[in-house]
């Protein structure tokens, strides 16, 4: 049950709505930037959905049909902001510049990372739920007390917020008073646990208690999104502290392509959720408020084939690391434990052979 | 060489003062350590010299006490996380396990987790349930985590800082028991590296290795057996993980024989890694096998009755002479 508090700016028709404290603050071109994003990021999730049925790739964690609420959040952050993502945040990691090919290297299992987490000023995956608050947490109150004024925006989903961690993170950003935000997408279910078993309130509800303000948006209306996490962001910086921000959105495809979701949910949701679809209701504002044509949409498609044609050749380039790379970053100093592995896989003649 | 007489836990205050002066980035995270100074009085008078920003009343949550740490060493800083008793660490395994020790492999070597978790464990005073655990081998097992513990207040004073300074996660146990009892600390050069194993007693006849609260013990038993003519080596380990084999080969090439004494339970333990690790590469030089003298396998019993679980003199000394019961 979408809540009535639901912030939303773009109706899933595309047609534009008032809401008391939000409007949208974005032109023609910006609003075009974001449909660009959106639909390269869901052709990313479609390749790598590929890449992994044939075999390509260990895993993947689809994003389909949270478009709009990663790139909504994305979109808002500013360059020297940082932010603590889960494993399927590709959208952020999209608007962060992270490049396509970094992401699915831990999905093709040649690395436990993927990126320089300082350059683009994005964390790596954390796999374990909820891990990730509390480093966002943490982070911010590096940034008090460097007295600059930066946010920093984590990442989680319904799932996540039953962890310990989460409530946590959540303590110590009222007590603190961080510039952090929290970023939940709301996508109805942690695998095969749906989000009525995570909560019994809206998951928004739940920051009053903890000393902050919380707001539901719809996930799926990347203008709300946008407009909602800017000024979170803006009171983060400026020393107002804290911020929930419950996207309500929907995970189209399976929790990963291991899962099966039709075991545990009924098409007829989905068929409600697609019409709720974060890209097609852009896609009519644009067309017609900013008459923006068919050949202007054919190039986004196309620009998003060309990417997904390069990230394909650039995983099936990626092979295994060298073996004895194992040994490497596990401390910064050096380690008698580690020299006596090396040693031995160099005695073994494992190094070199790139298997 | 200047020294002064001072308790473990006034070493380790000094210590971590001297550690908050040199490196602003230093910070100090845990419950009840501002105002109260800690429950053991660790960080007595520290907030008042070096403020609430970076001497931080923690909510009581251990978990985030060790991931907020791990987003300021993301941000540069260096937290040194205070658990109150060891017994409370659990809650923030996780992060430990999954985080701390993993990170910087995680990031390609881009994040350095230079952070420090205080520890307070062992038992031997008189407390209740859950504040006399020897966690250690939990972390000593862990790729990316080192483990070491000081056993004197010269060692606490300078390991603390050398733990700070370091790069790597440390996980830093304290022998609380100790924590009362005075020694020299020379304040001006430190005694020897933080990985270091060191020779205590020299002997020749039983090598027995021990840390923390246990080599005191270990000290004692070596008087009683010289009383009996027989000389014990004493090593102090220090570094659980790594392990400093160095000194303790010497030593068992010389003696052949070896004691371990931890009050941690046998499985898995650091005693176990020792014997294991040491007869492995002291096989020819070996004239019995290593034994253990460990706490029993079973929950930490009531205080009352201790003594009975933790290492005694006598259990090492019925050790020594089993070690040396091999040879007729």
């Amino acid at each position: 049950m979408i809540d009535e508090k639901l912030v939303q700016l773009l109706t899933p028709e595309g047609e534009r709505i008032s809401h008391p404290q939000y409007e949208s603050t974005l032109g023609g071109d910006q609003i075009l930037g974001l449909y660009r994003d959106m639909v390269i990021v869901r052709r990313l999730c479609n390749e790598s959905t590929s890449l992994q049925r044939q075999g390509q790739l260990a895993l993947w964690a689809p994003v389909q049909g949270q478009e709009g609420a990663q790139i909504g959040a994305g979109r808002a952050l500013e360059p020297m902001d940082f932010t603590f993502p889960s494993y399927r945040e590709h959208g952020v990691a999209w608007c962060r510049g992270v490049p396509p090919e970094d992401m699915l290297r831990i999905f093709r299992a040649v690395t436990t990372g993927g990126w320089d987490p300082q350059k683009y000023r994005h964390s790596v995956p954390t796999v374990v739920l909820g891990n990730q608050a509390l480093h966002a947490v943490g982070y911010a109150m590096g940034v008090q007390r460097d007295g600059a004024e930066e946010a920093v925006m984590t990442f989680f989903g319904d799932g996540a917020s039953s962890q310990g961690d989460v409530l946590e993170s959540f303590v110590w950003a009222a007590s603190f008073n961080a510039p952090v935000v929290f970023f939940c997408q709301n996508n109805q279910w942690g695998i095969s646990t749906p989000s009525t078993l995570q909560s019994k309130v809206p998951l928004y509800r739940r920051a009053p208690g903890f000393g902050f303000p919380g707001i539901r948006v719809d996930g799926n209306d990347v203008l709300a999104v946008y407009e909602v996490t800017k000024r979170a962001l803006d009171n983060a910086r400026t020393g107002n502290g804290p911020t929930l921000i419950e996207a309500y959105t929907y995970r189209m495809g399976a929790h990963t392509t291991s899962d099966d979701p039709t075991r545990y949910r009924v098409d007829a949701e989905v068929e409600v959720w697609k019409h709720r679809d974060p890209i097609e209701r852009v896609k009519a504002l644009l067309a017609r408020e900013y008459r923006v044509k068919g050949s202007t949409f054919d190039e986004v498609n196309a620009e998003a084939d060309l990417m997904a044609l390069k990230l394909r050749e650039d995983v099936l380039a990626m092979g295994p690391p060298d073996p004895i790379s194992m040994f490497e970053n596990v401390y910064a100093d050096v380690h008698p434990l580690i020299e006596e592995g090396r040693r031995e896989m160099i005695e073994l003649g494992v190094s070199g052979s790139g298997h | 060489m200047a020294t002064t007489s001072m308790t473990m836990a006034k070493a380790l205050n000094e210590g971590l003062r001297r550690a908050l002066e040199k490196d602003k980035k230093v910070l100090l995270m845990g419950e009840d350590i501002g105002k109260l100074g800690g429950v053991f009085r660790i960080t007595d008078g520290l907030q008042k010299d070096f403020g609430e920003d970076r001497v931080i009343d923690a909510p009581l949550a251990e978990s985030a006490i060790v991931g907020t740490a791990v987003g300021l060493a993301i941000r540069g800083y260096r937290t040194v996380c205070e658990i109150q008793f060891d017994g409370f660490v659990y809650p923030a395994f996780d992060q430990i396990v999954s985080q701390v020790a993993k990170l910087h492999k995680r990031s390609d070597g881009v994040y350095t987790m230079g952070l420090v978790i205080r520890l307070p464990f062992q038992g031997g005073i008189g407390a209740i349930e859950h504040h006399s655990e020897s966690p250690e081998a939990y972390f000593a097992q862990t790729a990316g985590l080192r483990v070491v513990s000081c056993s004197t207040p010269n060692d606490a004073y300078w390991m603390i800082q050398q733990a700070v300074e370091h790069d790597d996660p440390i996980i830093f146990c304290e022998p609380k028991s100790r924590y009362w009892e005075k020694g020299e600390v020379d304040l001006d050069t430190p005694p020897h590296g933080l990985f270091d194993s060191v020779v205590r007693r020299t002997g020749e006849d039983v090598t027995v290795i021990g840390y923390g609260s246990s080599v005191k013990t270990i000290l004692r038993a070596a008087d009683t057996a010289q009383t009996e003519g027989r000389s014990l080596e004493v090593i102090d380990a220090r570094s659980l993980a790594p392990l400093d084999l160095g000194p303790m080969i010497s030593s068992l090439e010389k003696t052949g024989r070896l004691v371990v004494v931890q009050e941690a339970p046998n499985t898995a333990s650091l005693g176990s890694e020792l014997v294991a690790t040491l007869t492995e590469r002291c096989f020819y030089s070996m004239r019995a096998p290593g034994i253990r003298v460990s706490g029993y396998h079973v929950p930490y019993p009531p205080s009352r009755i201790e003594d009975a679980y933790r290492p005694s003199v006598e259990r090492i000394l019925d050790a020594v002479d089993r070690v040396m019961g091999y040879e007729s």
